[in-house]
């Protein structure tokens, strides 16, 4: 059973970045409602990944404000934005290569263990104990994503499509509120994308995790996204249900050209 | 045989010290991606403070006891040493996450100056010795198999045992506990780590912590060995080839690394030393590594470098 879709939980407002004289985002506003699953599409070079850089503290916007949860910030913290519970998967693979799919998922656990150092050296009662429910987590997510038979490979040897799931894995040990997706399906075959789109929308179910996702396919943003928000050339060119936006003149012509 | 089994014990034995040192380069390049230029300095550094203190403490505190002297000294040493990994990670590292490799191994070049200088401005720079109770005496073991036995010198085999515990216990602890999982993370892809709330600055202090800890009991058996002095910085020089030769990222590469340079330089020196009119020990290790440069430039344990196209 779906969660209603809630009150406004990340609300970007006014933001504006540029690279010296390349203004990658001019001016950006939008929102996101909790529980909802958010696209945020455009044309190769629109500023989608700055956009979501911006909001997980990678970039620091020379203008404008980010509010999580009714707190308002001018620039975030990659840190800060992981504890207060804000998840990314990357656009270019950013797995921890040389580790198994455990370990790498098990990683996402680190904000959550509480038992310091000298209690998991000694591996003393209460430090095993630990370790041994985060591990119980991670197997679910594992047995989730459907890479059982993986789990101690080391995550380089894996193909590509494996790779995307075990990041998607990290990023939801760590049991976000708002995960955010950069490009989850590119580069994967159609079979591979159905996979992916059947475990976003499983997540964004059962966790009731609020989804914002840059995709390039749109027939994929159509069909799981509850608003879209578009981006050409750093500025926003709409934004509404994909109905909407699907006959939106300015989108249309951004995607399409126009006729001169 | 008896001659050439004493030959290779020393070896090995000598070879576990490089393997110490060399762990300290390989600890924080793997946390960090930085090669650590400052890991001799801090050899030096530890060693200083542990000679200075261990005279110091019977001074001020009246204690008589040598072990616990000892004991004391090595504590307040590794205390001294937290606060200089803190104390790098706060002034200088944590203004460059994110940077490139060369401006981070530019800025544990100027670490490596600074503590130089600091360590004889504040423990003087004369010679001291460090008097751990190293029995000195060898011994002789395995007579009745080989006529005269082999002759084993005690102080080498104590400082193997000492860092080949140490080394245990720090691949154990990178290996199964979750500090060790996220030092891990980080050493892979530090963004990444920063994205799923591993801390990068804790962790990078837990490094360099650990980093001194490894300099100090390594600047503690060479000192006790050679005498604290200027020249321990260059015990770091002699674990370059090892740090080559095992892979920049590989704990076991470093031990494994080590061995082979320590048994390589003996048996070198005295077998094909007399052809060549001798002093091969000094360069031998480096030629070593110039070879493996060449035919396999990630080391033997190295992280295999593949791009995917």
């Amino acid at each position: 059973m779906r969660k209603k879709i809630g009150d406004i939980i990340l609300d970007v407002n006014n933001i504006s970045l540029s690279f010296g004289g390349v203004k990658a985002l001019t001016d950006i506003s939008f929102n996101v409602r909790e529980h909802e699953v958010r696209a945020i599409i455009g044309p190769n070079g629109a500023g989608k990944s700055s956009m979501l850089n911006c909001i997980n503290g990678v970039y620091t916007p020379q203008q404008g404000t980010i509010s999580f949860k009714g707190q308002t910030f001018d620039h975030m913290d990659s840190h800060q934005v992981a504890v207060m519970g804000i998840g990314r998967t990357f656009q270019n693979l950013a797995l921890f290569k040389g580790m198994s799919v455990i370990d790498n998922i098990m990683t996402g656990r680190n904000l959550r263990i509480k038992s310091n150092l000298f209690l998991q050296a000694l591996r003393l009662g209460p430090a095993q104990r630990e370790e041994e429910q985060h591990r119980d987590f991670v197997e679910h997510i594992i047995d989730f994503l459907e890479i059982q038979a993986y789990r101690k490979t080391p995550v380089g040897q894996l193909p590509y499509g494996l790779q995307k799931r075990v990041d998607l894995g990290r990023a939801l040990a760590m049991e976000p509120k708002v995960l955010l997706l950069d490009e989850p399906m590119a580069g994967m075959n159609v079979e591979e994308k159905q996979d992916m789109c059947r475990f976003v929308l499983d997540v964004n179910e059962e966790y009731g995790t609020t989804i914002v996702l840059i995709e390039h396919d749109m027939g994929v943003v159509m069909d799981i996204s509850d608003r879209v928000v578009v981006l050409d050339y750093g500025k926003k060119i709409g934004d509404g249900t994909p109905n909407e936006v699907r006959n939106n003149e300015e989108v249309i012509s951004a995607y399409l050209g126009t006729s001169h | 045989m008896a001659f050439f089994l004493e030959t290779l014990l020393g070896g090995l034995m000598a070879g576990m010290l490089y393997s110490l040192v060399a762990l300290g380069f390989v600890l924080i390049y793997k946390a960090s991606g930085v090669f650590n230029f400052a890991q001799g300095a801090m050899v030096l550094f530890a060693a200083l403070a542990m000679a200075r203190f261990s005279e110091w403490i019977p001074l001020w505190t009246g204690i008589d006891n040598p072990v616990a002297a000892n004991f004391l000294a090595f504590c307040v040493a590794t205390c001294i040493m937290f606060v200089v990994a803190w104390l790098i990670e706060r002034l200088a590292l944590r203004y460059l996450v994110n940077q490139e490799g060369t401006t981070l191994l530019m800025a544990t070049l100027g670490i490596s100056y600074f503590l130089d200088g600091l360590g004889q401005t504040i423990f003087g720079s004369d010679i001291y010795k460090i008097d751990i109770g190293m029995p000195k005496e060898p011994v002789m073991a395995f007579e009745e198999m080989f006529e005269g036995g082999i002759l084993i010198n005690k102080e080498d085999l104590y400082a193997a045992l000492i860092a080949a515990v140490l080394v245990t216990l720090l691949s154990l602890f990178f290996q199964k506990t979750a500090t060790g999982r996220a030092l891990r993370a980080v050493a892979d892809d530090h963004q990444a780590a920063q994205s799923i709330g591993i801390p990068l600055n804790r962790i990078w202090v837990i490094v360099w912590c650990v980093a001194g800890v490894v300099a100090l009991v390594a600047g503690m058996i060479w000192g006790s060995k050679l005498g604290v002095q200027f020249s321990l910085t260059t015990v770091a020089l002699r674990a370059l080839p090892v740090v080559i030769l095992g892979g920049l990222t590989s704990v076991p590469g470093a031990i494994i690394g080590g061995l082979i340079i320590g048994v390589g330089e003996k048996l070198s020196e005295v077998f094909l030393g007399p052809y060549v009119g001798g002093g091969i020990e000094i360069w031998f290790a480096y030629v070593l590594a110039l070879l493996f440069l060449l035919v396999r430039p990630q080391g033997l344990f190295g992280e295999k470098i593949i791009d995917r196209v």
